[in-house]
């Protein structure tokens, strides 16, 4: 209409203050260190690194690090072939057969259950949101119990083809069915609401809640320790064969995140605001459901409920490095990785030759920090604050009073 | 051209909108005018894509607008939402750096974008802040920056269009002008701008067009002169004004007359009127 279209470089400029800023540093966020992206990941890969070896070493049979190298160089080809020596073999024996699936185990349950959880912050837009809100925890919960209590019942061809997985297998498939239905009962026609979908959640946890109460009840003094153990945790089920069963489905629930953290970045504007940006705000909620849900079910069937990992190492990160999702998700499985295999050799240690299940562990770290974080982004008389306080802004919509928090309008 | 088709829209028995058929044109500011409850946000709404009509459609270009591929349709229009509820903790230029999504381009190309956008909207110097620690104005100076961002240059795919929902609401006198400013010259570099405002005389003075809403239908569509007469404004708002030529532009000027004063002016004029005729007499 008027003239060809051209470039909005042509508008004029507006009255901005004078910028004390502008000139000598660029508009890119600056990260700690001095580092860059690629150079937080490298670290933090680096660190997950050196705790694995170290937990890999750590145990009733101390290994070195150097040996515990050496072994894992062998296993791959790399080192000077095996030795005879008996101190050697026995080392290889605790390392591959006990140690190191306990190890891998501890990496895909850390990292898929804090991916999970900073997928589900995104989700809900609320920096306070966990894994758990969909239902799939409350729900492996139940199936678990309801194998623990009621196994015996099962027909017999059908415990001797699942074994020893079968508490595991029903974790796994009730918590899919919860999550399935809180997903079916906030979606009409092709719009999934993100508010039902959190009030569903609510609804079904209290009713796995209760179901789960209500095996509690029935059960003997056996089926009750077993129960309440399952509860609080713990990587002791690992075995290459555990290992196998979770690694496909965390691998791939972190594998696929990054394509998706653009959409996350403008899903925290808001639903609408995504949509006008071109995101597939349908197809995302989806992909984000079903991936968490594989995520966090795979995991928890095979260790059990472990809190507080999903909800407090997202939170970490973006309070160290912002929250653009590109950095937060790698990096959120990374340091969850190193975390829960932090915690698992203190479980298992501390009071070894007993375990402290580490559910216990990381809500014993966990629950502090998280308050902690919380009164600080309260601000005023607790220190930090109000405005301008620094990282943690991003708790501060939600955390509150809960304005700002689960909306999506 | 975007363009409304016959749209209705209804929550129950309550027609939100009412057959309402409107044109956005490349180049132009089109401003939407109405009291609260006329149905401005449910056309924004449904302009935008956010909310689908019950019948009628929106067409870009002749075809509808959910025949379009998000991200394509994202690289021709953009919106400025009334407000935005963000609670974490990115960074203003971070938050423009949104406004690319739909975009392809490679990082630095962006970021000089943003930085060029942040300028236009005044807020380059807010660039490392942490957006929710902006006042509400700061804050909606970033969107716009960040709308403009997502349709800064021409592309291939035709015409671009930028949709302002309420834009002033939470600016000083300056900005609101700036703002609009910086709408008429999107609309001068051939975007099509439609801007939903409370304020008739911003819409008087930088729209090309208003359309005044009423009841879920458009009252009265035109040029600001022919739209904004007090029978018109009056039918919509159930206020009384006035309606006078603008000082410094070439425009109407609405002066909102509370019933009172209509009162005390009549009083005043019939009482001038019979000192006149008293005089007149009198000779």
């Amino acid at each position: 209409m008027n003239g060809s279209p051209s470039s909005l470089s042509a508008l004029r400029l507006g009255r901005s203050q004078p910028a004390a800023s502008t000139h000598e540093a660029s508009a890119e966020r600056r990260y700690p260190l001095g580092l860059n992206a690629t150079g937080i990941l490298a670290a933090l890969s680096l660190l997950l690194v050196v705790v694995s070896v170290l937990a890999a070493g750590a145990g009733a049979l101390p290994i070195p690090p150097g040996d515990v190298l050496a072994i894992l160089a062998n296993k791959i080809g790399l080192g000077t072939g095996p030795s005879a020596d008996s101190r050697a073999l026995q080392y290889e024996m605790v390392l591959t057969g006990i140690r190191l699936p306990r190890v891998v185990l501890g990496i895909l349950a850390g990292a898929g259950l804090s991916v999970a959880g900073a997928l589900m912050q995104g989700l809900f837009r609320n920096p306070l949101a966990d894994p758990a809100l969909i239902g799939v925890s409350s729900g492996a919960s139940f199936g678990a119990s309801l194998m623990i209590v009621l196994g015996s019942l099962l027909p017999g061809f059908l415990a001797s083809a699942f074994g020893s997985f079968s508490i595991a297998i029903a974790a796994f498939v009730a918590g899919l069915i919860v999550t399935w239905i809180v997903y079916r009962i906030a979606t009409h026609g092709a719009q999934t609401s993100v508010t039902t979908m959190l009030l569903a959640g609510i609804a079904l946890n209290a009713l796995c809640g209760a179901g789960t109460g209500t095996l509690v009840l029935f059960s003997n003094d056996n089926q009750l320790r077993d129960l309440t153990f399952w509860s609080l945790g713990s990587l002791g089920a690992a075995t290459w064969t555990t290992v196998l069963v979770v690694a496909p489905l965390t691998i791939l629930a972190i594998a696929l995140t990054p394509r998706m953290a653009r959409a996350l970045n403008a899903m925290l504007l808001g639903e609408s605001e995504a949509q006008a940006l071109g995101i597939h705000t349908e197809r995302l909620k989806k992909s984000v459901i079903v991936l968490s849900a594989l995520a966090v079910g795979a995991t928890t069937a095979v260790t059990g409920l472990i809190g507080f990992v999903g909800l407090v190492v997202p939170h970490l990160i973006r309070l160290s490095f912002g929250p653009d999702h590109r950095l937060l998700l790698p990096a959120s499985a990374l340091l969850g990785a190193t975390l829960l295999v932090a915690a698992d050799v203190l479980s298992r240690t501390l009071i070894a030759p007993s375990e402290i299940p580490i559910g216990i562990l990381t809500a014993l770290a966990g629950a502090p920090f998280f308050l902690w974080l919380l009164l600080r982004s309260q601000g005023g008389a607790w220190g930090g604050s109000a405005r301008g306080g620094g990282a943690f802004a991003g708790a501060r919509g939600s955390a509150s009073g809960g304005k700002g928090g689960f909306t999506d309008a | 051209m975007l363009e409304l088709r016959n749209i209705s829209y209804r929550v129950g028995d309550t027609a939100l909108l009412d057959r309402v058929s409107l044109e956005v044109h490349p180049g132009e500011v089109l401003a939407i005018v109405g009291a609260n409850g006329a149905g401005k946000t449910t056309l924004t709404n449904i302009l935008s894509g956010k909310k689908t009509p019950q019948t009628g459609d929106v067409m870009l270009d002749g075809a509808s607008i959910r025949s379009y591929e998000p991200s394509a349709l994202a690289r021709r229009r953009a919106v400025l939402p009334q407000f935005s509820n963000l609670s974490f903790a990115f960074t203003v230029f971070e938050v423009v750096l949104l406004g690319r999504t739909p975009h392809q381009t490679s990082a630095s190309v962006d970021a000089e974008i943003c930085l060029e956008a942040m300028r236009v909207t005044g807020v380059e110097h807010l660039a490392s802040r942490e957006y929710p620690t902006l006042s509400g104005g700061e804050q909606q100076r970033v969107h716009l920056a960040r709308a403009l961002a997502q349709i800064w240059h021409p592309n291939g795919d035709g015409d671009r269009y930028l949709f302002l929902d309420e834009p002033t609401a939470s600016l000083d006198l300056a900005h609101q002008h700036h703002v609009l400013h910086i709408a008429r010259d999107c609309a001068k570099l051939g975007l099509g701008v439609m801007a939903v405002l409370h304020d008739l005389n911003l819409a008087a003075e930088h729209a090309d067009r208003i359309a005044i809403m009423r009841q879920g239908t458009i009252a009265a569509l035109g040029s600001p002169d022919d739209v904004l007469t007090s029978e018109n404004i009056e039918a919509a708002f159930d206020i009384s004004v006035m309606v006078t030529q603008h000082p410094h532009a070439a425009c109407p000027l609405v002066v909102a007359v509370p019933e009172e004063d209509i009162d005390l002016r009549l009083a005043r004029e019939e009482q001038a009127l019979n000192e006149t005729i008293q005089q007149l007499l009198n000779e």
